[in-house]
């Protein structure tokens, strides 16, 4: 996987020549970036690609040197202790990271094999592709038929029939359809909190993004919420490239095809979820996933 | 007492002594306000006595008991009373008198030989429109000079009552014709002359003038002659309306006629039950908050300069409103935060503590000479050289206030747009949204709550406001109001009367002190009571909005 991706690398040396020298010495430290002989994963179709990517807060480095593939149609999981990057790296993907001023960018994401980070690329068209749910439930203060329906109205849709479909398809794909079907045009601030984090969850699906990325969907949500959640992106993964962000080991290992481990900025070791928590490569990856620390 | 000083006991006493003194002092503002305001409806008993003046001479008395004080004798003695030396302290009674035309009014009377006191049943009290009030007994109705019934018999009081209704009704039609039908042909014909004043000022000239002014002398001739139908329609409703009159005697014994046309009410309270006197306070206090005021402002209602201030804040909220939350919204969402925009920041949070009357000073010199004078200069050069928008006005008052209530808007906004999550603009991000998209479909919505402070805050501080008003818009009596019948129905340029500053006109400006006295705390209390149902509706409309956006801003 290494050589492929430096392979890739040289592909797209143009985006890559911004790379620049400083990055160069932190790459260069002697812990290997990805770890484990995947060999499931050349059989995979690639959706996303992160290359040599460095993200820097100010003078704060917060991601080193990353390096992976995400599979098209599967469920990647990015678990790690707090503060170790992982939602940082998730934010890159549909480049939420624009809205803080002081974040710098070196290296490249390529989706489909196209450069995200390129100056031609429509930022709001990209995170139309790209869908994200945030840890806490967000609905906006509007019905649950308006909440679904909004990123349609924002495509210019208008035709009531189109909408009429769109919203019921988005909430039957994230399972709550049947609760809701009744009360569409009620405030959507009068779900449950596992309802509003499905409802988010239909919102992003209303507008058939191709990826949808997940920060710590559950965290907020009791367990039988969780549970729903978990069952529910068993069923996405079907249709959409799944990226979620976890702390929860379990469910990582529960709802992920692929699983990968970050530590202070590191990609530490990347693997298929079975391999990595049964088997870790990495001294580290291993006493995380055993809770010596974390 | 060292421990009871250790146990923090003596800051809590303090700390409630403190609220307990504020809540004294707003509940007996109200309280005197309102008593003041409330009891100057009630028809009073009319009293009946005798009293020796200052030339020792005994005389008649026939009033209203105003109030009364306890002086010391010397200063009564000073002041030419017969007061022996023996007695330290006497009593004083201040009776309204009424009949202005025959030289009373109010007056002061010792009780130092005064006789006793009674209370008549035929005494009346009768509101006039011009002279202020007659106290008396009335003696004949007549009807064409013939007198009809006399005082005594069995049907004088109703056979009055009905009279005087009809009067009224009369004089309410004849007011309708001069004021809504005469004064909308007076609008019109004042659009002809600008019309043709236009037309002038165009050069237009030869065949098409000669056209043009035909068509609009024609129009003259036509709105002339409806003037004409309607003034002998209202001459004969004048002349219908001096059928009745009332012959009445003071207590004196001065014999005097009042027409009926004359007479806003009759009443007779001292035959009153309660019931009687409620329902005529009601009509009394209704009369006050629907009528125009009459004998430079001691009299009559306050209905023009209610419907002023509801008009100018209601102006004010519309201009402010839009401004101040664009401007806070630039402020907060678009600006790059930095020692320039901290600069701006405290510039407008400063504003808020100028003090009014400069921003009088400004809208005087800047709206109403600078821009009024200019716009009349582009678009009103016809009605030259009387100024449109170049003299105080609605709109300069409403524009005025505006500015003095921008900071707040923009403070209140500014705070409700901060406080909302930063997870839900980043939810309309993810999503595909634009900055503007995510500002205006789901950032503004949830800030509205905030907005609606800004303008509760607004409002209560600009339906208060006096002094900038003076000197751009609020005059002591309008002869029309802000909005009617006539194109264009808002007359922004048109002068207002405002509560406020009628409080100050009737308490410091008035002919007639002891009349006014009861009119200010009357009005006062309106004006607060204005400002509390104001605040209540926006107060209630902010609620609403809080309870929809409830959970977002937790």
């Amino acid at each position: 996987m290494l050589e492929d991706t430096t392979m890739r690398n040289g592909e797209s040396a143009r985006a890559a020549s911004a790379d620049p020298g400083p990055s160069g010495a932190v790459g260069s430290t002697p812990r290997p970036q990805t770890q484990g002989n995947n060999m499931t994963m050349a059989d995979e179709s690639i959706k996303l690609e992160v290359n040599d990517l460095n993200l820097f807060y100010g003078q704060d480095q917060a991601l080193k040197n990353i390096n992976l593939k995400i599979p098209e149609k599967k469920v990647t999981a990015f678990i790690g202790p707090s503060g170790c990057g992982k939602s940082t790296l998730l934010r890159c993907f549909n480049r939420m990271n624009d809205l803080v001023d002081i974040c710098r960018i070196q290296g490249n994401i390529l989706m489909d094999g196209k450069n995200i980070y390129d100056k031609k690329v429509d930022v709001a068209e990209l995170r139309r592709q790209v869908g994200m749910v945030f840890q806490k439930p967000n609905p906006f203060p509007k019905s649950i038929y308006e909440n679904v329906a909004y990123g349609l109205r924002l495509q210019g849709v208008k035709s009531r029939r189109t909408l009429d479909e769109v919203v019921e398809r988005s909430l039957r794909g994230a399972a709550l359809w049947d609760e809701v079907k009744d009360r569409l045009h009620d405030n959507a601030f009068g779900l449950s909190g596992g309802q509003q984090q499905r409802l988010v969850i239909a919102r992003a699906i209303a507008i058939e993004p191709e990826v949808i990325l997940l920060d710590e969907p559950a965290s907020a949500l009791d367990p039988i919420s969780t549970l729903k959640i978990e069952e529910l992106i068993y069923e996405l993964k079907n249709q959409y490239t799944i990226v979620i962000v976890t702390h929860n080991m379990q469910q990582a290992a529960r709802v992920s095809d692929y699983t990968a481990f970050m530590y202070m900025g590191d990609l530490v070791e990347y693997d298929d979820t079975d391999s990595l928590f049964t088997n870790p490569t990495n001294k580290q990856t291993e006493d995380y996933i055993t809770g010596r620390y974390g | 007492m060292k421990s009871w000083f250790k146990s923090g006991a003596p800051w809590v006493w303090l700390n409630g002594g403190a609220v307990a003194l504020c809540m004294i002092m707003v509940v007996g503002l109200l309280g005197l306000i309102a008593v003041r305001g409330f009891s100057h409806f009630w028809p009073s008993d009319i009293l009946q006595t005798t009293a020796v003046d200052r030339t020792g001479e005994t005389q008649q008395v026939l009033g209203e008991l105003m109030r009364k004080e306890v002086i010391p004798s010397r200063v009564a003695r000073t002041n030419g009373y017969v007061v022996g030396e023996d007695v330290p302290l006497v009593t004083r009674y201040l009776i309204k008198e009424g009949n202005r035309d025959l030289g009373s009014d109010f007056n002061w009377y010792l009780d130092v030989g005064m006789g006793e006191w009674t209370y008549p049943d035929d005494a009346v009290q009768i509101e006039r429109r011009e002279w202020g009030n007659f106290y008396g007994f009335p003696v004949a109705l007549r009807e064409d000079g013939e007198v009809i019934s006399e005082l005594g018999d069995e049907d004088f009081w109703s056979e009055l009552q009905q009279r005087v209704d009809r009067s009224v009704e009369l004089h309410h039609e004849i007011q309708h014709k001069e004021a809504v039908e005469i004064g909308s042909i007076n609008h019109s014909m004042e659009r002809l002359r600008l019309d043709r004043r236009r037309l002038e000022l165009r050069g237009v000239s030869g065949q098409e003038l000669a056209e043009a002014q035909a068509e609009l002398d024609a129009k003259r001739e036509e709105l002339n002659a409806d003037y004409r139908a309607i003034k002998a329609e209202r001459d004969a409703i004048y002349e219908q309306n001096t059928r009745d009159s009332l012959d009445v005697r003071t207590v004196e014994g001065l014999e005097k006629t009042i027409g009926l046309n004359n007479i806003v009410r009759v009443t007779r309270p001292n035959a009153m039950g309660v019931w009687g006197k409620s329902v005529q306070y009601v009509d009394r206090l209704w009369e006050f908050l629907t009528e125009k005021p009459r004998e430079a402002n001691t009299e009559g209602g306050i209905f023009p300069a209610i419907f002023g201030t509801v008009t100018m804040v209601m102006v004010m909220s519309i201009m402010v409103t839009p401004l101040g939350v664009l401007a806070a919204i630039y402020l907060r969402e678009y600006a790059r935060q930095g020692t320039l925009l901290r600069l701006i920041r405290i510039s407008v949070y400063n504003l808020a503590g100028v003090p009014s009357i400069v921003y009088g000073v400004f809208g005087l010199g800047f709206f109403v000479y600078f821009l009024g004078g200019n716009i009349d200069e582009l678009f009103f050069k016809a009605s030259m050289p009387a100024p449109t928008f170049g003299t105080p006005g609605l709109f300069w008052a409403s524009l005025t206030l505006a500015l003095l209530t921008l900071p707040v808007v923009i403070v209140s906004t500014e705070e409700g747009l901060a406080r909302i999550p930063s997870t839900v603009r980043q939810g309309s991000l993810a999503l595909g949204a634009t900055k503007s998209e995510t500002l205006w479909k789901v950032v503004v919505p949830l800030a509205t709550p905030g907005m609606m402070t800004g303008l509760i805050l607004a409002i209560a501080r600009a339906a208060g406001e006096v002094a900038p008003l003076m000197l751009v818009g609020v005059v002591k009596l309008a002869p029309s109001l802000p909005i009617d019948g006539n194109y264009p129905y808002i007359h922004l340029d048109q002068k207002i009367m405002h509560l406020g500053f009628h409080i100050y006109d009737v308490g410091f400006q008035s002919p007639n002190v002891e009349a006014a006295r009861p009119l200010v705390y009357a009005t006062a209390l309106t004006l607060v009571l204005l400002i509390i149902v104001l605040n209540l509706t926006a107060i209630k409309i902010r609620n609403s909005l809080r309870e929809k956006y409830r959970s977002a801003s937790d």
